[in-house]
């Protein structure tokens, strides 16, 4: 009599935030996820003025403890038959709002693009979506027509080994930098050099674009490099800003934020944060015991596309453009401040959020080799780390909390990068393949062998259309569905 | 005799009255008449004097192409100082130390057409034949001694795992336990490393398809090792596991298998 599990249950819907949509009301016990979500969509439609289409993504039964539970089946597999809450009480169930928009997964190599004399470090889809840089050892730096899969231009300039591409949010320039400590700035239409700035000592590791929503014309560029300096760059007056160097090793990765400030990473275990006007020194973060890798920021994703959204709009002017990525970033933080994972040599990653902590929220811990690569998705709800112990490790980046690992790998995994639904992640590997994963089956959905050698670099296109990927083997392949 | 001046008095003339004005003329003229009176003087010369002066002359000659060459490179246009060096890779892989970097080892459809042909392009494309007598010392068997059908390799020997000897009465070649080996020492020729690997099994022999049945380890011959220690992969992604290598020395008197990878 005890385990008979009843008809109906009394049920809440409830958002990330706490906060209750509607009163309760009763639901089949047996009720899906397809049918939750169409319950949802019902009730939010009511609720909500501006319409949105959410679909369902995870449900839990919020008992004291907080303890979520995926509903995968239905409520009566997942929670009434395991006892993991009692009946008589009210059903919390939470619910996360996904993208209006699916990507659909990459599948097959459209083309194995040639031409690279040396191995291929760093791929860069446009903001747009429409173009693609690689940059490789062969000095030289190459854009690719995406539509016809040929190459359209290839740029010139550096002498020595070029390490980084970055697109400036609005897609005009592209810049470049590499061992020989020059950033050289590209015009991307047209494929003409607009200038080189000198001053770093030593190779150069990342650049970040200032963001659309803070600066529409894409003015400052940060660089960040092996001397220990961070130096921001003027484009328009082609010199240099400012720069900035408390660090005390080669500083790996720079990133600057939405809310003005610069994050930077260094091998001197420290991650430092800088205001983005003057370049004065606000916070530095400690906690690490080795070099910091890699940073990502909860709100990558939405810096990198600036105005480019999943519907394709092409702004007139802009301040329109301005408006519309300081919209979308305002959405993407709901706000709340950004917040920031740090991946090291230390096999650990920190959640931090720096503009208002200095103390880390959490220690992410569980990798048993360096962290190589860390990514938020582009909801900002998850973290994906990619280590030197062949696996991609998934996190909440609500709480830093582990949800699962992924292998398959049969080597060191050197990158990750999500799908722009936030449903997939492409993983690049020495031994050779790309994987796919699923999110929510947690498991590998494809994979995608064909290079010859260890693949260095992998991008999806923020349109979702394609993903492409760099390998020693001196080819870019372009994967499509 | 020589000439010694006795004082710096000609050094103190010349500073107070300068040289003849024919000076230079004479002393172009007297360099030029050198090489004459040189070549006159060493064909010549005989005996221990010819022996001192050819060797005097030897050194000469050294420095003097020495001298040229440094000339020479100096003027020669110096090597590009910005060339590129190859292998390049990713800022996170940069001064990571220990980091020992090959290529992916071949694909795999290229080792299969070359496993049919039964052909590789191997680093010791020629082996010195080994006639039937050196490979095997008879055994002579039966009450008089009078039988001699029996064999022993007298070579070093791969043999598989769990082998167990035939019967006397049936085993036509012996292959000494003291010769056998399990372990080669494989170089990578790209790693530049040598790895102690087991062995899977011969491959070929190129003396002969019945030393190859008996797995008989002798200069040439190409033998599979385990290198999955080695985590080299296919372009499939998985762990290689199998590898070919010739082997590069005489196992039979050095005691021990080396061995050279075939990429």
């Amino acid at each position: 009599m005890a385990d008979q599990t009843p008809e109906n249950v009394i049920a809440q819907f409830v958002n990330e935030q706490g906060e209750v949509l509607h009163q309760s009301l009763s639901v089949p016990a047996n009720i899906n996820p397809e049918q939750l979500a169409l319950v949802l969509n019902t009730l939010l439609q009511q609720e909500v003025i501006k319409q949105i289409k959410y679909t369902w993504d995870q449900g839990s039964s919020l008992v004291k403890t907080t303890e979520y539970q995926e509903i995968q089946k239905s409520l009566v597999d997942d929670i009434i038959k395991p006892g993991k809450h009692s009946t008589e009480e009210t059903f919390k169930i939470v619910y996360r709002p996904q993208a209006v928009f699916r990507v659909r997964a990459v599948t097959r190599c459209s083309s194995s693009l040639t031409g690279h004399t040396d191995a291929i470090l760093n791929v860069a889809f446009s903001p747009c979506g429409t173009m693609l840089a690689s940059a490789g050892g062969d000095t030289t730096v190459r854009i690719w027509d995406l539509n016809t899969e040929t190459p359209q231009s290839q740029l010139k300039g550096h002498k020595h080994w070029v390490q980084h591409v970055a697109w400036s949010p609005n897609s005009k320039y592209l810049a470049s930098a590499g061992m020989d400590g020059m950033v050289i700035i590209w015009e991307a239409r047209t494929g003409k050099q607009h200038c080189i700035m000198r001053g770093h000592t030593k190779w150069i590791s990342a650049l970040a674009w200032e963001p659309l929503h803070l600066n529409p014309k894409c003015a400052r560029l940060a660089s960040s490099s092996a001397d220990g300096t961070i130096r921001v760059w003027d484009v328009v007056h082609k010199r240099m800003v400012f720069s900035m160097s408390q660090h005390t090793a080669p500083v790996m990765c720079v990133k600057w934020g939405g809310d003005g400030l610069i994050y930077s990473a260094s091998r001197d275990k420290t991650i430092k944060v800088w205001e983005s006007t003057v370049g004065k020194l606000v916070k530095t973060l400690e906690g690490h015991a080795h070099w910091v890798t890699s940073l990502a920021l909860s709100t990558d994703t939405v810096l990198r596309t600036g105005a480019n959204d999943h519907t394709g709009k092409i702004y007139k002017d802009e301040s329109e453009a301005q408006k519309r990525a300081l919209e979308r970033y305002k959405q993407a933080t709901a706000g709340k401040p950004e917040r920031l994972v740090s991946g090291s040599d230390d096999f650990t990653m920190y959640l931090w959020e720096p503009s208002t902590n200095k103390k880390p929220l959490k220690r992410m811990v569980g990798h048993q080799k360096t962290v190589n690569h860390v990514a938020f998705s582009p909801d900002g709800r998850w973290i994906a780390s990619a280590s030197f112990d062949k696996s991609v490790k998934i996190w909440n980046a609500q709480t830093g909390e582990f949800i699962s690992s992924l292998r398959g790998h049969v080597a060191e995994v050197y990158q990750v990068v999500w799908s722009s639904d936030s449903r997939m992640i492409l993983s690049a590997s020495k031994d050779s393949t790309i994987k796919l994963w699923d999110l929510k089956t947690k498991k590998m959905k494809m994979e995608l062998p064909g290079h010859a050698d260890e693949v260095f670099t992998v991008d999806w296109s923020p349109a979702g259309d394609k993903a492409a990927s760099g390998s020693k083997d001196k080819t870019l392949k372009i994967w499509r569905q | 005799m020589q000439f010694i001046p006795q004082n710096e008095y000609i050094e103190e003339s010349i500073k107070r009255h300068g040289r003849r004005l024919d000076y230079a003329e004479r002393k172009r003229k007297r360099e030029a008449r050198q090489v004459h009176k040189d070549s006159q003087f060493a064909q010549k010369v005989t005996g221990l004097r010819a022996k001192m002066y050819n060797k005097k002359r030897h050194a000469e000659k050294i420095q003097m192409k020495k001298t040229i060459k440094q000339h020479e490179e100096k003027n020669a246009k110096q090597k590009d100082d910005e060339a590129v060096p190859e292998g390049a890779v990713p800022g996170y892989l940069l001064d990571r130390e220990g980091q020992q970097r090959a290529k992916v080892l071949s694909n795999m459809i290229k080792q299969k057409r070359k496993e049919k042909a039964g052909k590789w392009n191997v680093p010791l494309p020629k082996v010195r034949g080994i006639a039937e007598d050196e490979m095997f010392k008879v055994l002579r068997s039966g009450k008089t001694k009078s039988k001699s059908w029996k064999r022993m390799v007298t070579k070093a020997t791969f043999v598989g795992e769990g082998f167990t000897r035939k019967p006397p009465k049936y085993e036509r070649f012996i292959r000494p336990s003291a010769m056998r080996y399990k372990k080669a020492h494989v170089t990578h020729p790209e790693l530049k490393a040598t790895f102690c690997l087991p062995i899977i099994g011969v491959k070929k022999n190129p003396q002969s398809p019945l030393y190859t049945q008996l797995g008989v380890l002798t200069k040439g011959t190409v033998i599979e090792v385990n290198v999955s220690e080695l985590g080299l992969v296919t372009t499939g992604g998985k762990v290689v596991w199998g590898k070919y290598a010739q082997v590069t020395n005489n196992p039979e008197n050095d005691g021990c298998v080396n061995a050279l990878l075939l990429v």
